[in-house]
């Protein structure tokens, strides 16, 4: 096998590591410390923002307007809604900015 | 046989609903898949490994950065770390998500976690906050067309990647954190959210400007996990 190929399979390896993992270790405790349970409940927010700021940061006027409208209709609707909607302004923005 | 043909139905349900969670995911990924394909050709895989890539690691953000590693000819086990760096926020999904299905038998446990993506994560997460069940046909209902449709999209983008020249225009470099930001605003009940919100961006962005990417992810979810952890008052209850 090529060099790439085992490249690919132990990063599958590793990546399948990281999503069994975290379960692994965790369920060979009984219990959870609450602290620990505060934390496990801010996982979601706490990663998922990391994967949004540093590019509403680099990005310009058209991204800001795109990501303010859609949060903006997340507060009403459902996330496909917000989704479309970020989506449309984003690419009008972009054109008529261009 | 009548037992069995209503469990069927209501099986069939939620794999329906399941893959209708799915939807957004699929069209929010598409481009990305394409752009997978492309670069990975771009930075010297054969299709067949662009594709193979993207059915065993299944990990968008892991993957762009192990090719464009190995276009840059680094050293094959600093790719192999690299890739390993980016997805290990996935441990801490797996913790979280490890505790909702913990009644599902090891095999079933065993296939979820290969699936278990950003959206895939999310989704969950935010049934499970709404009392839903989550059930192995629903969550296979979501994960099969994701990564389906992820590979099949790495496939053209490998092959046709030289025709995805106006990539800007149309919006696809932007669409995934929009998504993101749909799944953040989606927990915004839980207690606290707005301030490890807030800390977990600002890291984030200190993050990427002086330690650099891939880091910021870690960095940004460590500073908003540990103020969740401090503001914690240590009593019992506050329930997801």
């Amino acid at each position: 096998m090529s060099t790439t190929v085992w490249i690919i399979l132990a990063g599958a390896f590793f990546t399948y590591l990281t999503r069994v993992g975290g379960h692994l270790v965790l369920s060979r405790f009984d219990r959870i410390h609450p602290r620990v349970e505060a934390g496990l409940n801010a996982v979601p927010a706490a990663v998922l923002t990391t994967l949004v700021a540093p590019a509403a940061v680099d990005g310009g006027p058209a991204e800001w307007t795109a990501l303010i409208v859609a949060g903006l209709v997340s507060l009403r609707f459902g996330l496909m809604s917000m989704f479309l909607t970020g989506a449309a302004v984003l690419i009008a923005m972009r054109y008529l900015l261009a | 046989m009548a037992v069995e043909s209503i469990e069927q139905g209501a099986a069939s349900r939620e794999f329906w609903r399941g893959a209708r969670a799915s939807i957004a995911v699929v069209v929010a990924s598409a481009p990305f898949g394409l752009l997978f394909g492309a670069l990975a050709v771009q930075n010297g895989f054969s299709v067949g490994e662009a594709v193979l890539m993207s059915a065993t690691v299944y990990g968008g953000a892991s993957q762009m950065v192990g090719v464009e590693l190995f276009g840059q000819k680094v050293a094959p086990w600093m790719i192999v770390l690299s890739i390993f760096v980016v997805n290990s926020r996935h441990l801490l999904y797996s913790a979280v998500f490890g505790r909702r299905i913990k009644h599902w038998p090891v095999f079933q446990k065993a296939i979820a976690f290969f699936f278990l993506v950003d959206p895939q994560f999310a989704e969950s997460e935010r049934k499970a906050e709404a009392g839903e069940p989550i059930t192995f046909v629903w969550y296979i209902g979501m994960a099969i067309p994701i990564c389906v449709f992820w590979i099949l999209d790495t496939l053209v983008g490998a092959m046709f990647g030289s025709l995805l020249s106006n990539a800007h225009a149309i919006g696809i470099d932007f669409l995934l954190p929009i998504y993101f930001l749909g799944m953040v605003m989606d927990f915004r009940e839980r207690p606290y959210w707005l301030p490890i919100v807030l800390v977990s961006a600002v890291a984030s962005i200190i993050a990427v400007k002086t330690v650099g990417s891939p880091w910021h992810v870690s960095i940004g979810a460590a500073a908003g996990i540990l103020l969740a952890v401090i503001l914690n008052p240590g009593t019992q209850g506050q329930k997801a």
